[in-house]
C-alpha cells in the first residue's frame, strides 16, 4: 500500500533531521501525509480532516524554518483525537451530541503542540465521549485496526478509546497522535496497533480544554512509532497550567536525555497479581521475555505484590462513571450542541440525551448516577475511593523496592469489530492490567513487544513512580531495542 | 440574658414557633467564584459570561482566592471556627439555567464551622442564636419566562457568582427574632464588607424553615420557605406559615415536610414541591478541584485584621461617648452611621450629638429612604450646625429648620442663618423692648402670674419667641422675664 518515496512513514526524529538538513520542506511533507490519509480512508482513523489548514501551518513551519526558527515539533504532522478542543474545529467526542460543536477555545495541549510547532492534519475518531475499548462507540462508525489475522481478513478493533489515534500512527498516516487515558485509552489500542502509548502522571499534562470524561483520570498522552518519538512529543505537551488547578507545578524533564541512561544494577518489580489461569501462554511468554531482555541489559528481576490489584478495575467502573455522571450533565440541549426540541422542559431534556448519547455512554450515565444517589453512595463511591488509596499504596510500597514495574499491556490480542458486543464486562475486562496505574495517578508506557499466534501485535506495560516518565523513557527504550518489532501492519500507507 | 418565652396563643393553647434560617450573600468580589468574569449588578444578559460559567466542554474552575478570603473574614466576624481543609462538592441537578448541570457548593466540609450571633430584639431582650456552618457556592443563572410568549430564555450573567451561605440553628422563636437576626447579619457582613448585603438587587436572600411545637415538646414537621429578598417579606412568611401550621394542627390536620414559596402580594405561601419530590442531588467531591487548604497564620493575620464589629464598637461608645446602650446599638447598626457619629463627635458634646444624630438626622433620612452616605448633610456640615446651637448662633428650634433647608440643598449652616435671618437675638436691650411689650399686651396675666400662677412664665416665653419668630435667646429671655415680673 506505501507511497514510493512517500515521507509518511517518517519517525519524528527522522522528520527533525530531514528538516534540519533541508532533505524537504514541511510543505512536502505535510502533502504526504495528506495523501497517505486519503490511502487510509477505510480505516476510518479521522473524523474529521482539516488539509487547508495543515498546508497553511507548514507554510508558517517553513517560513520559520528559513528562518532558523525551529520548535521541538517544528513541522511534525498530528492528529488529534477528537476530544480535544481545536479552535474553529468541529470537536465531536465521537458523539452525535456535540456533532456541530465548533469550539471557540484551543485545549492546552494542543495549544503547547503547535507552539512547539506541529501541524494539525484533523481529528482522530475515538470511543464515544472516551467511553470503549473497542472504537465501535464511536457516533462516526469505528475506526479499524490497519493490522489482519494471518488466517482471516476480518475487520479488527483498534482498541480504544484512542482507537483512531492508534491506527492512523499505526497505518503510518501520522508520526504522531495525541490521545487520552483515562482506564488505558492510549496504552491498550497502542498495544493492539503495534505502536507507542504513554500515559503521563496525572497532573503533568493540563486538562483544560480536553473533553471531560473521568476527571480525576484523565490524561492526555501521545501515541508514536518510537520510544523516541513518545519522549519529544510528550516534553511538549506536558507544563503546568494556572487554568487546571489539578496540573503540577513541576519541572518538565529532558525526558530524551534518559532514554540512552544505562539500567544496569536497576529493578524491575514483576507484580504476581498480574498473573493469572486465563492470562495467554503467549501472553505470559512475551512477558517473560519482557523480564529476560532487561536482564540482559543488567538489570535485576524482583517479584513484587500488588495485593488490591484486583480491586482496582470494579472500584474504576464506579469512580469513572460516577465523574462522567455528572460531567456529561452539561449536555443537555440548552446551550450548544444538539437539541431535540419539544414544550417540556423534560421531554427536551430526555429526547436530546436519549437521542444524542449512545449505549455505552449511556449505560456508564446510568451507572454512574446509581452509585453517587443517596443510600448507595457510601458503600459504591467512597469504598471505592478507599481502594484508590489502598491501590496507591501497594505502588508506593513496590517502588520503595523496584525502579519500574513490568507488566503485559493487555490480557489479549485485537479482536473483531463484532465481538464481545453483547458483554460489556468482557470489554471492561480489555483494561484489567491498564487500570492499576491509572486509578494510583502513575504514569505508564504500553511498547510493542512481539506478535501473537495469529500475527497480530502485543504489548508490554512499564509503570513508574509519579513524575517519573523519565523511567518510562529509559527502560522503554531497552525493551523496544530488545525486541525488534519492526513489522508493518497490513494495511500500511507510508 | 434572660430566657424570653415567645409563644403564639392557638385556640388550643400556646404554641412555639422553631424558625431556623439560610441566607444566601453574594460575596462583594468583582469576579466570580471559579472564573474571571465580572460579578457586577445589572450587566446586559449574558455580557459577563466566561467560558467556564457557560459549561463549554473541558472548561476547568479555578478558585478565586479573593472570595475565599472574604468568607474565611465573614466566618471570623461570627466568632466561627475555620476549617483549615474544606471540599467543594458537586451538587447534580437538571436546570437551564444550571450550564455544567450541576452547582459546586461545599457539602460535607464546608470552610467555617460553628459560630454565634448575640441578636438585639426591639421588645428589648438579647439571644444568642447558633451559626451552624457557613460555606462558599457558586450562583445558578437566571431563567426569564416573559420575554416570549412560548419560550424561555436563559441569562447567565450570575451563574458562578460567589455566595455565602450561612445555615443558622433553629434557634430563632419568632419572626420579630428572625427580623432582627438578618438586620444583625446584614450588619456584620457590611462592616467587613464581604457582602453589600442589598437585598434588592438579590445580594442578599433567604431561606425560613419554619416548624410549631407545643413548648416542651419535641420539633414539629418543618417547612422550608424559598427565596425571601426582604427582611419585611421574611417576617410576613413566618408569620403566616407558623399560623397555618398551627391552624392546620389544631383543625386535626398534619403537616408536611415541602418546599413552600411566600407570594408577597397575597401575604400567603404556597406549596412548591413535596418531599417526594425532592431532588437527590448525588453530592461528591468535584474532581476538577483539590481540597482548599488554608494556613493558619493567614488565617490569624485576617483575624487581626478584622474591623471592630457591631457588639465592640458600641460596648465602646457606651464607655467612651457615655451613650445609652439604645443610643449606641442604633448608632452602631451600619459601619456607615457609626463612622458620621464619631466624625460629628470629634470635639464636641457626644451625648448632644447622639441625640441630633439619631433624632434629627436619622428620622429625615429614613423618611426619604436615603443611606447617610448619600446624606447631602455631611459629617463635617452637620458638626458646623451644632456649634452655632452651642455657640447660641442658633436656637435649638430653629436649628432644626435650617437642617432641613440643608438636608435639601446641602448649603452650609451658617449660610441658611444669614440668608433667613436666623441669628438669634442676645442684645439685653433688645430682648427687654420685646419683654416688656408681652407683658404690656397681657396685664392681666401679668396680675395671675403675682397672684401665684408661676405656670404663666412659659405663656409669656412663648409670647416673646412668637414676636421674635424664635430669634431671642430663650436662657436671655427666661432671666429677663423673671427680672422684669418681680419688680
Amino acid at each position: 500500500m506505501g507511497a514510493k518515496n512517500s515521507l509518511a512513514g517518517l519517525t519524528v526524529v527522522e522528520i527533525r533531521d530531514g528538516l534540519r538538513n533541508g532533505d524537504f520542506t514541511v510543505g512536502e511533507l505535510v502533502d504526504d501525509h495528506i495523501h497517505a490519509a486519503e490511502r487510509a480512508k477505510n480505516l476510518n482513523g479521522y473524523i474529521t480532516e482539516t488539509p487547508d489548514l495543515a498546508k497553511d501551518m507548514a507554510s508558517k513551519s517553513d517560513d520559520k524554518i528559513s528562518r532558523q526558527e525551529l520548535g521541538s515539533l517544528e513541522g511534525v504532522p498530528v492528529a488529534v483525537k477528537d476530544l480535544f478542543c481545536t479552535k474553529g474545529i468541529r470537536t465531536t467526542a465521537a458523539s452525535k451530541i456535540l456533532d456541530n460543536f465548533v469550539p471557540t477555545y484551543e485545549s492546552r495541549v494542543t495549544e503547547n503542540l503547535w507552539g512547539a510547532g506541529a501541524v494539525l492534519m484533523g481529528k482522530a475518531n475515538m470511543d464515544e465521549f472516551a467511553m470503549g475499548s473497542s472504537n465501535i462507540t464511536s457516533a462516526y462508525g469505528p475506526a479499524i485496526n490497519p493490522w489482519k489475522r494471518e488466517s482471516d481478513g476480518d475487520d479488527l478493533a483498534p482498541g480504544g478509546s484512542s482507537g483512531g489515534s492508534a491506527a492512523l500512527v499505526s497505518a503510518g498516516v501520522v508520526p504522531v497522535a495525541i490521545g487520552t487515558d483515562t482506564g488505558g485509552s492510549i496504552r491498550q489500542p497502542a498495544a493492539f496497533c503495534g505502536v507507542v502509548g504513554v500515559k503521563p502522571t496525572y497532573g503533568r499534562c493540563s486538562r483544560w480544554g480536553t473533553i471531560a470524561f473521568a476527571s480525576s483520570l484523565d490524561q492526555a498522552g501521545p501515541i508514536t512509532r518510537s520510544v523516541h518519538d513518545a519522549a519529544i512529543v510528550l516534553e511538549a505537551m506536558s507544563g503546568h497550567d494556572r487554568r487546571d488547578t489539578t496540573s503540577v507545578d513541576r519541572p518538565v524533564p529532558q525526558f530524551e536525555k534518559f532514554l540512552s541512561q544505562s539500567i544496569k544494577g536497576l529493578k524491575v518489580g514483576i507484580p504476581k497479581e498480574y498473573l493469572s489461569d486465563s492470562l495467554p501462554t503467549e501472553i505470559n511468554k512475551l512477558w517473560g521475555d519482557g523480564g529476560q531482555w532487561f536482564k540482559e541489559s543488567g538489570a535485576e528481576l524482583v517479584d513484587i505484590s500488588l495485593p488490591h490489584t484486583k480491586y482496582a478495575l470494579p472500584s474504576y467502573y464506579i469512580v469513572a462513571p460516577a465523574e462522567a455522571s455528572s460531567n456529561l450533565a452539561r449536555y443537555d440541549g440548552v446551550k450548544y450542541g444538539m437539541r431535540v426540541s419539544d414544550k417540556s422542559l423534560e421531554q427536551q431534556y430526555s429526547k436530546t440525551r436519549g437521542s444524542g448519547f449512545g449505549p455505552e455512554v449511556k449505560r456508564r450515565i446510568m451507572i454512574g448516577t446509581y452509585v453517587l444517589s443517596a443510600g448507595y453512595y457510601d458503600a459504591y463511591y467512597i469504598h471505592a475511593q478507599k481502594v484508590r488509596r489502598l491501590i496507591l499504596e501497594d505502588f508506593n510500597s513496590a517502588f520503595k523496592k523496584v525502579d519500574i514495574i513490568l507488566t503485559p499491556t493487555t490480557p489479549n490480542e485485537s479482536f473483531g469489530l463484532r465481538d464481545k458486543l453483547d458483554d460489556p464486562v468482557a470489554m471492561y475486562l480489555n483494561d484489567i492490567f491498564t487500570v492499576p496505574a491509572s486509578m494510583a495517578g502513575l504514569p505508564a508506557i504500553s511498547v510493542p513487544c512481539g506478535l501473537s499466534g495469529t500475527g497480530l501485535p502485543l504489548g508490554l506495560q512499564l509503570i513508574g513512580p509519579a513524575f517519573e516518565e523519565s523511567r518510562l523513557f529509559q527502560f522503554g527504550e531497552k525493551l523496544e531495542r530488545a525486541a525488534e518489532f519492526s513489522k508493518q501492519p497490513s494495511s500500511y500507507v507510508g | 440574658m434572660v430566657e424570653v418565652k415567645n409563644f403564639v396563643q392557638g385556640e388550643t393553647g400556646e404554641w412555639e414557633v422553631i424558625i431556623g434560617l439560610e441566607v444566601h450573600a453574594q460575596v462583594a468580589s468583582q469576579s466570580k467564584l471559579f472564573s474571571g468574569a465580572s460579578a457586577k449588578f445589572g450587566g446586559e444578559p449574558n455580557s459577563q459570561v466566561s467560558l467556564v460559567d457557560a459549561g463549554m466542554p473541558g472548561m476547568l474552575p479555578v478558585i478565586n482566592q479573593y472570595c475565599v478570603e472574604q468568607a474565611v473574614r465573614t466566618g471570623l466576624a461570627l466568632g466561627a471556627e475555620i476549617n483549615l481543609v474544606s471540599i467543594f462538592d458537586r451538587k447534580n441537578y437538571f436546570y437551564p439555567d444550571l450550564p455544567q448541570g450541576y452547582q459546586i457548593s461545599q457539602y460535607s466540609d464546608p470552610i467555617v464551622g460553628r459560630g454565634d450571633l448575640l441578636v438585639e430584639v426591639d421588645s428589648g431582650y438579647t439571644r444568642k442564636i447558633g451559626i451552624t456552618r457557613l460555606h462558599l457556592e457558586q450562583d445558578a443563572g437566571k431563567s426569564m419566562h416573559d420575554q416570549h410568549p412560548n419560550k424561555t430564555f436563559v441569562d447567565l450573567n450570575r451563574s458562578g457568582i460567589a455566595l455565602m451561605e450561612i445555615v443558622t440553628e433553629p434557634d430563632l422563636r419568632s419572626a420579630e427574632e428572625a427580623g432582627a437576626f438578618m438586620a444583625k447579619l446584614r450588619a456584620i457582613l457590611r462592616y467587613v464588607g464581604t457582602c453589600d448585603g442589598n437585598m434588592e438587587e438579590g445580594s442578599m436572600r433567604c431561606d425560613a424553615n419554619v416548624s410549631v411545637r407545643r413548648p416542651g415538646e419535641p420539633y414539629g414537621t418543618r417547612c422550608e420557605i424559598k427565596n425571601l429578598n426582604s427582611i419585611r417579606f421574611l417576617m410576613r412568611a413566618i408569620d403566616y406559615e407558623s399560623g397555618r401550621q398551627v391552624r392546620l394542627i389544631e383543625a386535626g390536620g398534619s403537616i408536611d415536610q415541602e418546599t413552600r414559596l411566600f407570594n408577597p402580594d397575597l401575604g400567603e405561601t404556597k406549596s412548591m414541591r413535596s418531599k417526594e419530590d425532592s431532588h437527590d442531588y448525588r453530592y461528591f467531591p468535584d474532581p476538577d478541584l483539590l481540597p482548599l487548604r488554608l494556613d493558619s497564620d493567614w488565617v490569624a493575620g485576617l483575624r487581626e485584621r478584622l474591623p471592630e464589629l457591631p457588639d465592640a464598637k458600641a460596648e465602646r461608645f457606651v464607655k467612651h461617648y457615655e451613650l445609652t446602650e439604645y443610643d449606641a446599638g442604633v448608632l452602631t447598626s451600619e459601619t456607615e452611621r457609626a463612622t458620621y457619629f464619631e466624625e460629628v463627635a470629634k470635639g464636641r458634646d457626644s451625648k448632644q450629638v447622639a441625640n441630633w444624630v439619631i433624632g434629627e438626622l436619622l428620622g429625615r433620612l429614613n423618611r426619604e429612604g436615603i443611606s447617610i452616605e448619600r446624606s447631602k448633610v455631611g459629617a463635617a456640615g452637620f458638626g458646623k450646625l451644632l456649634d452655632l446651637i452651642s455657640q447660641g448662633v442658633v436656637s435649638n428650634s430653629l436649628a432644626k429648620k435650617v437642617l432641613d433647608e440643608m438636608f435639601s440643598t446641602g448649603e452650609e449652616a451658617a449660610v441658611i442663618v444669614e440668608r433667613k435671618g436666623f441669628s438669634q437675638v442676645s442684645d439685653e436691650k433688645q430682648i427687654e423692648k420685646y419683654v416688656q411689650k408681652v407683658l404690656d399686651e397681657n396685664l392681666e396675666k401679668v396680675e395671675e402670674f403675682k397672684n401665684g400662677k408661676d405656670k404663666l412664665l412659659g405663656f409669656f416665653v412663648g409670647q416673646v419667641m412668637k414676636l421674635t419668630g424664635g430669634k431671642a435667646n430663650p436662657q436671655m429671655v427666661n432671666k429677663i422675664l423673671r427680672d422684669l415680673l418681680s419688680k
